[in-house]
């Protein structure tokens, strides 16, 4: 373990030259307890899990004993079961209902409240808040803005004289009844995200504008929007990896139901791995959600290295 | 420098416009939750009558009592905390003393190491839900305080942030320290740390916030009563809705866990909007 040949460093800072500080940087092996305790978990709660999860994939497994292999036969089965396709789909119908309304009104927000007034700074107080409250709250809110009779909705509509839309129960609304709850659950962020990126706009872009007369639409056309194209795209793929996570509200608003209508993948594996111990197929069917996600994540992972690339 | 008369004049009506959309939208942000403060103030067989009785007199302040005499809420209540203190304060220590590892020490394999860490960030809870949870049945971790706690002890994202902050961090202090013979422990113990305070706290607020609101592996690893958090607890009591302890009840039971966490954002709201922004960027 002793003392290493010193190394060439790897970023050497320009300004010591003292001898001493060429040690320092050389790399020895009882450095390595600093960061062995995050290591050990690490390894133990992630990476293990994930190399364990992959080899459950591949078997037909219960609770306490890893059954039989069976090779692809899980995801052969995955493929061929209806409710796990139809939760496939599910999934995508949301993350389609859901992220362009959140990356379009967060835009929208950030553009009206990217000022220093004391009111808007209430205002994003307001639409961030919604952000620190548990799915446990946000679903029994809007559970109780949905349901019949006493509900926010049903008195609303009850005012002028007409039936409120049964979001939770209708087939056809049920779906979109969650992706509401979840709009105004994750509104803070997109809005957040649009805003650092509006105050990182040169001032002075805007005060040459002026200067040629440009008015508001062209300005947000041509300066406000272009700038900000980069986060946009941020915003909307991180949206789309969060959203893909969809559970909570799923399975607390309408437990998946009608028929299956609002099942996500992820209540697909809490369903079939923790509900039915049928752990090799739950496994299979969270490495396909991570390969889903993993693509998304990779998407963001360009779109970030090119921004650093560019300054 | 002025704009022509009409152009002001359509930037009046615009803004109403815009004026308009946002307070439609911040209603749309308020009326639910003063809904649900409105019907926990409320008896029950009165609002099953008439749910106009809202906007009435009288209110009362019943379903709190009943809440709060409910003995099962200060026990998720508590162990809420224990939770998620207890992974915030781990989290702490185990992102301090890796990131300044990571930042300012060199060891055999740093940089493929930091590599690996950084693509648990792409990993999620899902992918390692089903395993996870068949490993902590064999050591029988379930239904225990550290069966909930040791799962997020794996999360990237602290070591990420302090490895970022301790990078920004003027060498010089170190060396200068050095110089004095001082052990490494020691210069990150009584140089460095206390200049990282201000990433502690957006990190352990983010920690604590995201510990106090998780649902997925509570609900899969505390499956006992007794060891239900908060949020859990919470879910537990809302599955018969409209006939159970009456809806009333339910509202107060959600202003009663909802207010303390919104109390908490609006005083550390700063740090909490940029530990929020920050993990999702990255």
């Amino acid at each position: 373990m002793g003392d290493r040949p010193v190394m060439p460093r790897t970023a050497p800072s320009a300004t010591s030259v003292r001898a001493a500080s060429v040690d320092i940087y050389a790399p020895q092996w009882r450095n390595f307890i600093f960061v062995a305790p995050f290591l050990f978990f690490f390894t133990t709660l992630l990476l293990v899990p994930l190399l364990w999860g992959m080899w459950l994939s591949f078997h037909k497994a219960d609770t306490f004993s890893s059954g039989n292999f069976v090779g692809l036969g899980n995801y052969i089965r995955l493929f061929h079961d209806k409710e796990f396709l139809q939760s496939v789909w599910n999934t995508f119908y949301f993350v389609l209902l859901t992220v362009p309304t959140l990356a379009l009104i967060g835009l929208f927000l950030a553009l009206c409240l990217n000022r220093r007034t004391r009111t808007a700074a209430v205002l994003r107080t307001l639409f961030f808040s919604s952000s620190v409250l548990s799915v446990t709250i946000v679903t029994l809110i809007w559970r109780i803005v949905f349901i019949p009779n006493v509900g926010l909705l049903s008195t609303i509509y009850g005012w002028f004289g007409s039936t409120a839309p049964a979001f939770i129960s209708d087939p056809s609304l049920a779906m979109i009844g969650i992706a509401i709850a979840t709009v105004w659950w994750c509104i803070g962020l997109p809005m957040m995200l649009f805003l650092s990126a509006l105050q990182q706009i040169p001032q002075d872009i805007y005060e040459a504008a002026a200067l040629d007369n440009a008015n508001r639409w062209q300005t947000l056309r041509s300066i406000t929007l272009p700038s900000i194209k980069r986060t946009f795209i941020l915003v909307v793929i991180v949206q789309i990896v969060l959203q893909f996570q969809l559970f909570g509200q799923a399975w607390l608003m309408t437990r998946g139901g009608p028929n299956n209508l609002t099942k996500p993948i992820v209540l697909y594996i809490y369903d079939t791995a923790f509900r039915r111990w049928d752990l090799g197929m739950g496994a299979a069917a969270s490495e396909i959600l991570f390969i889903l996600i993993l693509i998304a994540a990779m998407a963001q992972y360009l779109v970030t290295r090119n921004k650093a690339d560019r300054t | 420098m002025r704009a022509p008369a009409i152009s002001i004049k359509g930037r009046a009506f615009g803004d109403r416009v815009l004026l308009a959309l946002v307070i439609l939208l911040s209603v749309i942000m308020i009326a639910p939750v003063l809904w649900v403060i409105g019907l926990s103030l409320k008896e029950n067989a009165e609002l099953m009558a008439n749910p106009n009785s809202v906007f009435q007199a009288p209110y009362t302040l019943k379903n709190y009592i009943n809440t709060i005499g409910t003995s099962s809420v200060f026990v998720w209540v508590f162990n809420s905390i224990i939770v998620s203190g207890g992974l915030t304060l781990g989290t702490l220590i185990l992102s301090s003393l890796a990131g300044y590892g990571f930042a300012r020490l060199n060891f055999p394999g740093r940089n493929i190491l930091f590599v690996i860490v950084l693509f648990g960030l792409a990993v999620p809870e899902q992918a390692v839900l089903v395993a996870r949870h068949q490993i902590f049945s064999m050591l029988n971790f379930h239904n225990t305080y550290h069966g909930l706690i040791l799962p997020g002890l794996s999360a990237s994202f602290g070591v990420f942030l302090m490895t970022q902050y301790f990078k920004a961090i003027p060498k010089e202090l170190d060396e200068a320290a050095m110089l004095d013979n001082a052990s490494r422990f020691r210069i990150f113990w009584k140089v460095l740390l206390p200049l990282t305070v201000p990433a502690q706290a957006t990190l352990g607020i983010f920690t604590f916030l995201g510990a106090w609101n998780d649902y997925l592996w509570p609900l899969i690893s505390a499956t006992k009563k007794d060891m239900y958090t908060l949020t859990v607890g919470m879910a537990s009591t809302q599955t018969n809705f409209a006939q159970s302890e009456g809806i009333g009840f339910l509202m107060a039971q959600a202003v009663f866990a909802g207010a303390p966490i919104l109390i908490v954002y609006l005083f550390f709201q700063k740090y909490i909007v940029t530990a929020v922004s920050g993990a999702a960027v990255r």
